[in-house]
């Protein structure tokens, strides 16, 4: 839980700026965490998140590389054979699909085909997501290609405080980290207190966002304050439904989440990348293993369709928004459906 | 003023930023490949050396043979043999002090061997028993990489980040001509020529990729020129002279360590065999260009040259024949043992702490395990009741 400090002010942050000062807080404690990736020096990165580490660090530990992501991720795991911490910067979710094969030929893998000898300790963090106007590979929700390759954590904040708590723990770990940056979150703003006391939780817990009682949202990301919202949508239709904020893919945090549905009976997944082979289903499988005798209707996803992201003229359609939600909602009213 | 009334004045003028930002001369590599045996060159080399480099040599031959006939009796699940090779492998692994790093590639065993590990060990992984036999640090050799040029990244990465640490560590990575087509090779060789990273890429180019040939592989003039496009020295040499494989490699090194930034060496060399045990090298090459290299043998070369100097008696032919025999020996009796394996380790090193989804398997395994372990025992005393 984050204890906050009763005397110093908080004031509004972006969770930009909180991921900035998770990078700046890792690399001032620790000598070895470096940050490198195309633009992250003296433009600041082009979401800004590591504005003013390499004046304040130098280009040694902030290093614009050559425009090349397998060349980035590569270089990185040969830094962190030799006892570094590299976080490196991918810019835009489709921009690390040629880093893919370090990432599941090397980064995964290495601590296990070294019987735990060569421990990579790799953050990459990946700008992901639609809803932002994005062009074309702008946009992309790659989060289960990550999820279905072991050795790999796989972590996505939705909140300002969490930004910065989960940035910490995953340069922190010893095993590689893919770091999800939802990119229509990063200008959200909280009360944040930086200078106060920061919980840096260890990976793989889910929080319950809003307790409910009539059945729950499993989600993750950019897609937790949709779910608030329509939370509170589903007040007017009687509906008191509990929000839980997965934080963390892999590992799966399946105690919170069993523990939530059995108390619900009911359960709709939402997350904004296509749902056909998609984290729902797994997801969804997981909670019908876990609590079949108590669901009271089948585990429903709310995903984004089963097509290439589209163009941002047409991405609100594309995107699950409350609407869409609250009809999955209603449809959890089995009995009298069937 | 409009371009027409400017015509007379025009001047063709580069655009502002345009300036060379090398002088290539001095990267090109020579026309014909650096060679030292059979020239006036190996009246230089030091023959202590020389006879160190034909123990190795002999060794080094008599491990391929080994290990490929270790495949024929089923101990090896496959073995890309480097015979032919031995010179680039043998030359790679000596110019290397202890503190410097190897990046081998999944034909490097030899090289991985000559650096001084131990010869199970370097064969874990071509066993099927678990993929790195050995601790990377420890012994400052990368795990044998199977993706193709995969490894120079880390290579680079690894070169750089010892510079960083103040250590006058040298990277040197290994990759066949295949890699050289692979955008990881270009990524590695971009990144460590605009670091100038400590690092030395060894092209072994023999011939083919599996069974694609060099002229399917490549329009460049030589995969030495490569370098030339990042700025860096390119180096051609006989790769079956191992006098000159050492000379060059070195001067690469030495280079690296004085911070002179990265080379790439191209070395001429012919895969003498199959590219493994699953490959019929007959349905792509001919017999005779294999005859022509075999006159051109790694282990010939130098030894024509040993005998010619005086420096081959009977007896360093002798220790240097009995050294791989012995050598040869333990390796088959070690190898003809079944690796003892823990199957509860799949689950051991995945993660640093195990997932609870991890946890869940693992007792999964241990209960089939447990039961299967009782079934047995059931069967065995039930044969011994019957008796």
């Amino acid at each position: 839980m984050t204890t906050v400090a009763a005397k110093p002010a908080t004031k509004p942050a972006t969770m930009a700026q909180a991921l900035g000062r998770a990078l700046r807080d890792s690399m001032a404690e620790d000598s070895s965490v470096h940050v490198l990736g195309e633009d992250v020096g003296a433009l600041g990165g082009v979401f800004r998140v590591t504005d003013g580490l390499t004046k304040e660090f130098g280009e040694d530990r902030c290093t614009d590389t050559p425009l090349a992501e397998a060349g980035i991720l590569g270089t990185a795991v040969g830094m962190a054979m030799y006892g570094l911490r590299p976080v490196v910067e991918m810019q835009f979710d489709a921009f690390a699909y040629p880093a893919f094969e370090q990432l599941i030929s090397h980064v995964a893998r290495m601590r296990n085909r070294t019987r735990g000898a060569m421990p990579l300790p790799i953050t990459v963090r990946v700008p992901y997501g639609g809803g932002i106007g994005g062009v074309e590979h702008h946009s992309d929700s790659s989060e289960a290609y990550y999820m279905a390759t072991p050795g790999l954590h796989v972590v996505a904040p939705a909140t300002v405080a969490d930004a910065y708590g989960l940035l910490r723990a995953s340069i922190a770990s010893d095993d590689p980290v893919v770091f999800l940056e939802p990119k229509r979150l990063y200008w959200s703003k909280a009360d944040w207190n930086p200078d106060a006391p920061q919980s840096v939780e260890p990976i793989g817990r889910a929080v319950v966002r809003r307790p409910g009682r009539s059945a729950t949202l499993i989600t993750y990301g950019p897609s937790v304050p949709v779910c608030l919202e329509a939370a509170e949508a589903a007040r007017a239709e009687g509906w008191d439904l509990e929000v839980v904020d997965l934080r963390s893919l892999v590992p799966f945090d399946d105690e919170t989440v069993a523990a939530s549905v059995r108390r619900t009976g009911r359960a709709v997944v939402v997350h904004e990348s296509s749902g056909f082979g998609g984290p729902g289903g797994e997801i969804a499988a997981r909670v019908t293993e876990r609590c079949f005798h108590h669901l009271e209707a089948p585990v429903l996803r709310v995903a984004g369709f089963d097509i290439p992201y589209p163009p941002p003229m047409l991405e609100k359609h594309h995107l699950p928004g409350v609407d869409r939600i609250l009809d999955a909602v209603a449809r959890l009213q089995w009995e009298a459906q069937s | 003023m409009t371009v027409m009334e400017q015509r007379g004045a025009y001047r063709p003028t580069p655009p502002p930023a345009w300036q060379p930002r090398t002088d290539p001369a001095p990267l090109l590599p020579d026309a014909e490949p650096y060679r030292v045996l059979g020239t006036e060159a190996a009246g230089k080399a030091d023959p202590g050396l020389l006879r160190r480099l034909y123990a190795e040599l002999v060794r080094g031959r008599r491990y391929n043979t080994q290990a490929t006939a270790l495949t024929k009796q089923g101990r090896l699940a496959v073995y890309p043999s480097s015979t032919g090779q031995e010179a680039c492998e043998i030359a790679a692994a000596l110019v290397l002090e202890e503190r410097d790093w190897l990046f081998p590639s999944y034909r490097d065993t030899l090289a991985v061997l000559t650096r001084g590990l131990d010869p199970v060990s370097a064969l874990t992984l071509l066993r099927g028993d678990w993929h790195t036999g050995y601790d990377p640090r420890e012994h400052r050799i990368a795990p044998l990489c199977t993706p193709l040029a995969t490894q120079l990244p880390h290579a680079v990465g690894l070169a750089h980040a010892a510079r960083l640490k103040g250590d006058d560590v040298v990277a040197l990575a290994m990759v066949g001509d295949g890699g050289t087509s692979e955008g990881d090779f270009h990524e590695a060789l971009n990144f460590a020529a605009v670091w100038r990273a400590p690092v030395v890429f060894l092209v072994q180019n023999n011939g083919f990729a599996i069974s694609v040939p060099l002229d399917r592989q490549t329009a460049a003039p030589s995969l030495a020129h490569k370098a030339v496009g990042y700025g860096m020295p390119g180096r051609l040499v006989d790769g079956n002279d191992v006098a000159a494989m050492h000379e060059v490699l070195g001067e690469a090194v030495a280079r690296a360590r004085e911070g002179g930034g990265p080379t790439l060496v191209e070395a001429i060399t012919y895969r003498m065999e199959a590219h493994t045990n699953a490959d019929d090298a007959t349905r792509y090459r001919h017999d005779d260009e294999v005859a022509a290299w075999r006159d051109h043998d790694p282990v010939l070369l130098l030894e024509r040259e040993l005998v010619e100097r005086g420096l081959l008696d009977d007896d360093t032919r002798r220790r240097a024949s009995e050294d791989a025999e012995a050598m040869a020996a333990d390796l088959r009796e070690r190898m003809n043992k079944d690796p003892l394996l823990d199957p509860m380790d799949l689950f051991t090193h995945v993660y640093a702490e195990q997932t609870s989804q991890l946890r869940e398997q693992a007792a999964q395994l241990r209960a089939e395990l447990e039961a299967a372990a009782e079934e047995a025992e059931a069967a065995e005393s039930a044969k011994g009741e019957t008796r």
